[in-house]
């Protein structure tokens, strides 16, 4: 009777002992960085946070499979200081059944956020090895931004143009409508010279002065 | 003893001292002329200086032996640069003409060296813009958090990063890939990349804006675009100097080897550096100087240009090192905690275990222990001096370690916009002295008709020019911008450097032209001027000409590719040329060289011809 009794008691630790090993062939190695995440703030790593940890993956495995799974059906060993541990998942039926690598590796995918931010953590410090987080898509704004700069500098610099071209042309016209005037009253000025009989010496005219006084090929 | 080619009727091409004196008292000359002398000062300033002073100057100084390279330096800039300088400013004030007008009306057979310097600017104007174009294409980028060279995209099921990417890093992919669709090899093109194309409009058009009047809107602008870096300057000079790890870059740059003075490349390459950062021999200095009053100081202005060239080159690659330093601490960092938490995971070791200060201790202690375990984890040589010596030179300066360092920093859009301006503002001042190195020749030379206004001069380059650049916005265009830059602005500006000084000094006659400086300011070049211009400066230029075309004929042309499929990858491969870029080369620097001798022959074979044809008629003609 108290073989039987002793049996029961140890049986279950023995078998976990036996199910969950490092290099089990269903269990998934688990690394948290909780110094590198938190820095000041960083927890310790002890039996409470381990029991937090069986829980959400409970949580995970019964949201995935529909079954319900307790804190019991995770198996926990391989503790090292670095935080790192291996773990399996035992079948709610049957405790010396292992469930399929495949099935808790889609379950955690599933519910990874949740299990993340239950240890205030990231997929880069939190890692399950052997599962790849999915990578978030990078960041591409609605329409791309480079081109309405664009826009903005070919509008200022196109409306820059128009306006250089235009004040350009007006001021041609006004200094032709000024000359007209002056040529008129120049002529008059000397008219009224030639009669008076005086003279000036002249401009100085340096239009030929630029010009190029030798051949050209 | 004074050697000077006869050069009959000089006196009738060119204005007397008493016409300069009569034209400046009446101001009836319809010339442009500058509003102050402080935009005139802006304009050289911003000509001289330009993207050569970030992304050249700091790697020449480092590789030279850091603070020791400023000896031969400062030593060239001063026998080489300064008198070269002058003799520009001086000619083109005294003669008051463009680059073309000035050397024809010294002897119309030297008109081939105006010729040259038009199409050295025209060349070298092509490659500068479209780096201006990849400038703007940055800058337009850097309206965004987070800045698009930061992120990868994702590979076909996403659960990667695209191979690419995943190799290089996020800023190489973003260079190569995104912005220059870069092929694998310069005769391997799969056609045009339409946002260069795009890029390269707005690049011509903003010079065009700038330039559309002459020096009336060019100067206006120079108060901005000469300005401006020297702030962004400082700016970052503050910004770099609290970031962690810039001293290492400054004390990387500046740590003297003084046994570098002792290798002949460093003197060359010193020589090479002050000749283009002066822009000599582009034209544009000429004819920036033809629009001063008669009497302005110009010996005053050389040696004010030269100090601040020589100053300005200092400053530029103190900053730059700085930023260099802070990106190679944090790959260093980034390193050593990649070895750090290997060793952890593979030890199962406590997270606060081993950390930068005793790691060295660790990996000891573990490998002693361990050492089948630690070969197996191929963990990484962090080396500080190769993180500081990579990429620091031309464009992988720029657009791919100084976009990564922007990148960590806080606050990374504005930092990215500030950087872009600065260079966007460098590049474009630079681009207008070599504008105007185009147009006035072009105007010059009747190619394009007199009537004209400025305007349609202007806008009629700009488009041409605008055509001829589709050839960099191909997918082969980067490995044709690299050909340009190292052929079309080396050989060409040395000979047309040395044919300048042997023109002004034995043509035109250095009596003669210390004569125009004594009416232009007042005295006598001193002694060290004219030993310069007669012996030095043309013996430098002659030395430096030579080791440069024995080193080119000796080398094989290779160049460097991004190819995804070579085994150095991410590393660029370094190929041959195909063999028809020998005719390239040919008619990117020999032409513009041969075009002086050439001229001048055709010209003597035409006029001959005619003597003979009217043998009777006095050849009162030159």
């Amino acid at each position: 009777m108290l073989e039987r009794i002793f049996i029961f008691l140890f049986l279950p630790s023995v078998l976990a002992a036996q199910l969950c090993k490092p290099d089990a062939p269903e269990g998934f190695k688990v690394r948290l960085s909780i110094k590198t995440a938190l820095q000041d703030e960083a927890y310790e790593w002890d039996g409470n946070e381990r029991f937090l940890f069986q829980a959400t993956l409970a949580f995970a495995m019964s949201r995935h499979t529909r079954q319900e799974f307790n804190v019991s059906n995770i198996l926990v060993c391989d503790e090292t200081p670095r935080v790192s541990f291996w773990f399996v998942v035992t079948s709610p039926d049957d405790p010396s059944q292992l469930i399929n690598r495949g099935k808790v590796e889609a379950a955690v995918r599933m519910s990874r956020n949740r299990i993340n931010s239950a240890f205030l953590l990231s997929d880069e410090t939190l890692e399950f090895v052997g599962i790849l987080p999915t990578l978030a898509a990078p960041v591409e704004p609605a329409s791309p931004p480079w081109l309405i700069v664009f826009g903005v500098v070919m509008g200022l610099v196109g409306a820059g143009i128009v306006f250089l071209l235009v004040s350009t042309v007006l001021q041609k016209r006004r200094k032709k409508n000024q000359e007209g005037d002056e040529g008129d009253d120049d002529e008059e000025a000397r008219v009224k010279t030639a009669e008076n009989g005086c003279r000036s010496d002249g401009i100085y005219n340096t239009s030929f002065s630029e010009d190029e006084p030798n051949t050209q090929m | 003893m004074r050697l000077v080619i006869p050069n009959p009727g000089l006196d009738q091409r060119i204005p007397s001292h008493q016409d300069l004196e009569r034209m400046e008292k009446e101001q009836v000359s319809d010339r442009p002329k500058w509003d102050n002398k402080a935009q005139y000062i802006l304009t050289c300033v911003g000509f001289c200086i330009g993207i050569g002073n970030v992304w050249r100057f700091p790697y020449l100084c480092q590789t030279h032996g850091g603070g020791a390279f400023l000896i031969p330096y400062l030593i060239l800039l001063v026998l080489e640069g300064m008198p070269l300088l002058l003799m520009e400013f001086a000619i083109g004030q005294r003669l008051r003409k463009g680059s073309v007008g000035v050397w024809r009306a010294i002897n119309p057979y030297l008109t081939g060296v105006g010729i040259a310097s038009m199409l050295v600017s025209l060349i070298i104007g092509l490659y500068y813009n479209t780096l201006i174009a990849w400038i703007m294409w940055y800058l337009f980028n850097s309206f965004q958090d987070p800045l698009p060279w930061t992120q990868c995209p994702l590979n076909g099921n996403r659960t990667g990063f695209v191979d690419e990417c995943q190799r290089s890093s996020t800023v190489d992919y973003f260079f190569y890939r995104v912005t220059l669709d870069t092929s694998t090899s310069i005769d391997n093109s799969s056609g045009i990349h339409w946002p260069m194309v795009v890029c390269l409009l707005a690049a011509w058009t903003f010079i065009c804006i700038c330039y559309i009047q002459g020096i009336s809107t060019s100067g206006k602008a120079v108060y901005i675009t000469a300005i401006l870096p020297y702030i962004v300057l400082a700016i970052f000079l503050v910004r770099g100097l609290t970031l962690k790890g810039a001293l290492s870059g400054i004390q990387y740059l500046f740590i003297p080897d003084v046994n570098e003075l002792m290798n002949p490349t460093t003197w060359l390459d010193a020589g090479a550096q002050v000749f283009y950062a002066f822009s000599v021999a582009w034209g544009g200095l000429i004819s920036f100087s033809s629009y001063n009053p008669i009497h302005n100081n110009c010996m005053q202005d050389a040696v004010m240009l030269t100090a601040i060239t020589g100053l300005t080159s200092i400053y530029a690659a103190t900053v730059t090192y700085s930023i260099i330093g802070f990106r190679a601490t944090e790959k260093y960092d980034t390193c050593v905690s990649e070895n750090i938490r290997t060793l952890l995971n593979s030890f199962n070791l406590p997270e606060s275990s081993i950390n930068t200060t005793n790691y060295d201790a660790a990996f000891n202690h573990l490998n002693s222990s361990h050492p089948d375990v630690i070969l197996g984890l191929d963990l990484q040589t962090c080396d500080m001096q190769k993180f500081l010596s990579e990429g620091v030179e031309g464009t992988g300066l720029a657009f791919i370690v100084f976009t990564e360092a922007i990148t960590k920093m806080p606050a990374s859009p504005i930092w990215s916009v500030l950087f872009f301006i600065m260079l966007l503002c460098l590049g474009v001042s630079t681009l207008f002295g070599n504008i105007e190195g185009v147009v006035i020749p072009l105007k010059d030379l009747n190619v394009l008709p007199r009537s004209w206004p400025h305007e349609a001069l202007t806008g009629a380059t700009c488009v041409i020019a605008f055509i001829m650049c589709l050839l960099f916005a191909q997918t082969s265009g980067l490995y044709w911008v690299t050909l340009f830059d190292n052929f079309a602005g080396s050989v060409p500006l040395l000979t047309i450097g040395l044919f300048e000084l042997i023109a002004v000094v034995y043509i035109y006659g250095i009596d003669r032209f210390n004569e125009d400086i004594k009416f232009m300011i007042g005295h006598k070049p001193s002694i060290f001027w004219q030993v310069s211009w007669r012996f030095i400066s043309p013996l430098i230029i002659l030395v430096i000409l030579v080791f440069y075309l024995v080193t080119l004929a000796q080398k094989e042309l290779t160049y460097l590719v991004w190819d995804p499929n070579s085994d150095v990858f991410p590393v660029q491969a370094s190929v041959p040329y195909p063999p028809w870029i020998s005719a390239v080369i040919f008619l990117l620097a020999g032409v513009p060289s041969l075009a002086m001798p050439v001229y001048a022959l055709c010209r003597l074979v035409f006029v001959g011809c005619k003597q003979k044809r009217n043998p009777s008629k006095k050849s009162g003609q030159n």
